[in-house]
């Protein structure tokens, strides 16, 4: 017997730039906001300006992450998801108004009981409306695009003008609680305390969907299921009730996402989760259909363009958003990560 | 019938009822006098072209558009702005019209090129964004576009009630007539052109993207190409119609021409009538603006009635017209996908097969 023949197989290590390739998406956020250091040239602004995007950015994130994880798992494309995010932030103002006097107290602990008690209030009504709307509008039309998009839309008008039956045509104001109020000051830059609450939900959000989706069964079924929603039938798993979870998970999302809204807008429309929604699209579309991690860099990104374009050239704002938009489908036609499966 | 491209209605009840709506609008000037019937049949015409040039994208296509009113209002702003900056005549009308249909083409195109090309939904997504830019544009850009005020004009004055001419079975026949009639003819020869291009190998190969895209490639068809070209057909039409409207209404905004009420309008119109058949887009049309005229003093009556009952009498309230509307436009997506005029074609089939 001949021994083996010698050779020791040496691979080359990978370059640079592919090791860089998978991070790249991660990478073009610190560059927006160096970007964005060198254009405004004043380091009070920039501050203010990055915290107000960042803040924006995790409530976009909030607001789109439902969408795209529907997307991801059930291929549904629901354009009603607007609708969640008006009925989130009508439900949210309307128990934040009942609480007025919790809210308005000077104790910390009243204000965030009433702010908790709000979003709480907000999911609670999206998630079960979420249900219904799977049950009625969209379990009817799973498997054909063009008539979800079509029934979604109709599901959208017909939420948009309920609002307006029940709490009336009226723009509402609202107050943020009192311990929300005022900024606090940092390098000569005001920066909006609510602003920093905005960007502590999100990212805690953000963390605990990453935690859920990667480390616990639900979150393997809810993956597997995005992967090969055949297969995990297959083996005997109900995906559909993982659908409905999703889905109703999914609405409450965007509920809290309104309320968050409402508050850091402090005004209130019947349209203002459509008006939204053409964000919301914007971010699922270049961070890529489906995908939670894409949906958070996009969103950031969109935010953080719109904003510093904002400061330096008003007009230009929505505009910016679709050039990013056009650039990054330039560069990667699927949005930044795509998910296995969007065809 | 070569004037209709051998696509014709079908069926006996649907013909009839056709002729009738085509019939009224051809003679509204005549047989309902008064500004306001004669503004309601010219929105009817428009909006049938309008719902047309939908349909070959949503129908034929089976791509979902958002951007629409976009194409609209690039037409009826063409139109505006040449009338508006090179003085009344015929030139510079027929010039804008051109001009909003050309870049109203060569917009779907770039759009087309960057979200059909992955996959179609991605399409309704864009457009949708790329719509509401465009609308925040053109109302910021108040120098040139006049903003949320919009711009007046003078159109020749043909075209004006000035211009008299004489009388024909008691009535009046004057500019704003002859501007009725250049509306009517315009859509009836778009709306003839719509027909042979879905008639053509064109549309039989479009509808069968629809049906299956990845046979479709597999057989030999460039998709992207066809998709691209039937929304940039459509695009251009859109801008025509609303270079029309234009010349109707003296007037545009960004209300009467770029709003996403009016892209639902459109939706509601086709989606109702029936998607994929052309002939939808008449009844569709006629169906929505008179209730969209009518309905709400219908609802209005139904309030007041039921004005003790707190919650039903908000739900009838006339603004809230479109709900109902929404409502019906679910439930025909359901239940009837091919709207009325599938529904009446289905009927006529029935009761021809059972005699």
């Amino acid at each position: 017997m001949s021994a083996a023949p010698e050779h020791a197989p040496t691979f080359t290590r990978a370059g640079l730039g592919q090791r860089l390739t998978p991070w790249l998406p991660a990478l073009l956020v610190p560059l927006i906001i160096l970007a964005g250091f060198v254009l405004i040239g004043s380091v009070s602004s920039w501050l203010t300006l990055t915290v107000a995007g960042l803040a924006m950015g995790m409530m976009l994130f909030v607001m789109a992450s439902g969408m795209t994880l529907v997307f991801g798992l059930m291929d549904v494309i629901n354009f009603g998801h607007g609708a969640f995010i008006s009925v989130g932030a009508f439900v949210g103002v309307t128990v934040l108004l009942w609480l007025a006097p919790l809210a308005a107290a000077g104790s910390v602990p009243a204000n965030l009981a009433a702010m908790g008690a709000a979003i709480l209030g907000a999911m609670l009504a999206t998630g079960a409306m979420g249900w219904a709307f799977e049950r009625v509008v969209v379990r009817p039309v799973y498997g054909a695009h063009l008539k979800q998009i079509l029934v979604t839309m109709g599901g959208l008008i017909v939420a948009e003008q309920l609002i307006y039956v029940i709490w009336g045509p009226q723009e509402i104001y609202i107050l943020r609680p009192e311990a929300l109020k005022g900024a606090v000051t940092f390098l000569g830059a005001a920066i909006e305390k609510y602003r920093l609450v905005a960007v502590g939900i999100g990212l805690v959000l953000f963390l605990a969907m990453r935690l859920v989706l990667t480390r616990t069964r639900i979150g393997l079924l809810v993956r597997a299921g995005v992967e090969n929603g055949e297969m995990v039938r297959a083996l005997g798993y109900r995906i559909d009730r993982v659908f409905i979870g999703v889905f109703m998970a999914g609405s409450a999302l965007a509920g809290l996402g309104g309320v968050m809204w409402a508050l850091y807008a402090q005004l209130i429309t019947a349209h203002m989760g459509n008006e939204l929604m053409v964000t919301v699209f914007i971010v699922v579309i270049i961070g890529g259909l489906g995908s939670v991690e894409g949906c958070f860099l996009g969103a950031l990104l969109v935010a953080l363009t719109q904003n510093y374009v904002a400061f330096l050239a008003p007009k230009l704002a929505l505009v910016s958003t679709i050039a990013l938009m056009v650039v990054i489908l330039m560069w990667r036609p699927q949005g930044m990560m795509p998910v296995a499966k969007a065809k | 019938m070569n004037i209709l491209s051998g696509n014709r209605p079908g069926a006996l009840p649907l013909t009839l009822l056709l002729i009738v709506v085509v019939g009224c609008l051809a003679l509204a000037p005549f047989l309902f006098p008064g500004t306001r019937a004669l503004d309601t049949a010219a929105k009817i015409c428009i909006f049938i072209l309008l719902a047309a040039s939908y349909d070959l994208t949503l129908g034929y296509g089976g791509i979902v558009s958002f951007a629409h009113t976009m194409f609209f209002g690039l037409g009826a702003y063409g139109v505006a702005l040449m009338l508006d900056h090179l003085g009344r005549g015929w030139l510079p009308m027929i010039g804008g019209a051109a001009a909003g249909a050309a870049a109203a083409a060569a917009l779907a195109f770039v759009i087309a090129l960057f979200s059909l090309r992955v996959r179609a939904i991605f399409f309704a997504m864009i457009t949708l964004a790329v719509a509401s830019a465009m609308a925040v544009l053109v109302s910021q850009l108040s120098g040139l576009t006049g903003g949320e005020d919009g711009l007046n004009y003078q159109i020749p004055r043909e075209l004006t009630p000035a211009f008299r001419i004489g009388k024909l079975f008691d009535v009046t026949v004057n500019g704003k007539i002859l501007n009725y009639y250049l509306v009517f003819a315009g859509c009836t020869v778009l709306f003839l052109l719509l027909l042979r291009i879905v008639s053509s190998p064109f549309g039989r190969v479009l509808e069968a993207i629809r049906e299956n895209d990845f046979r479709a490639e597999a057989i030999g068809y460039p998709v992207l190409r066809y998709r691209a070209a039937a929304t940039c057909i459509s695009a251009a039409v859109a801008a025509l119609a609303g270079a029309l409207y234009a010349i109707w209404l003296r007037y545009v905004g960004p209300g009467t021409t770029l709003s996403m009420e009016i892209m639902i309008d459109i939706l509601l119109m086709v989606v109702i009538g029936g998607m994929g058949t052309m002939y939808g887009a008449i009844l569709g049309a006629t169906l929505f603006v008179l209730a969209q005229t009518y309905l709400q003093d219908l609802m209005g009556a139904g309030a007041e009635a039921l004005s003790a009952v707190p919650l039903a009498a908000r739900l009838l309230d006339p603004d809230r017209w479109l709900l109902w509307l929404g409502v019906l436009f679910i439930l025909s997506v359901y239940f009837f996908p091919t709207g009325v005029v599938g529904r009446l074609r289905a009927m006529a089939a029935r009761s021809a097969r059972s005699t």
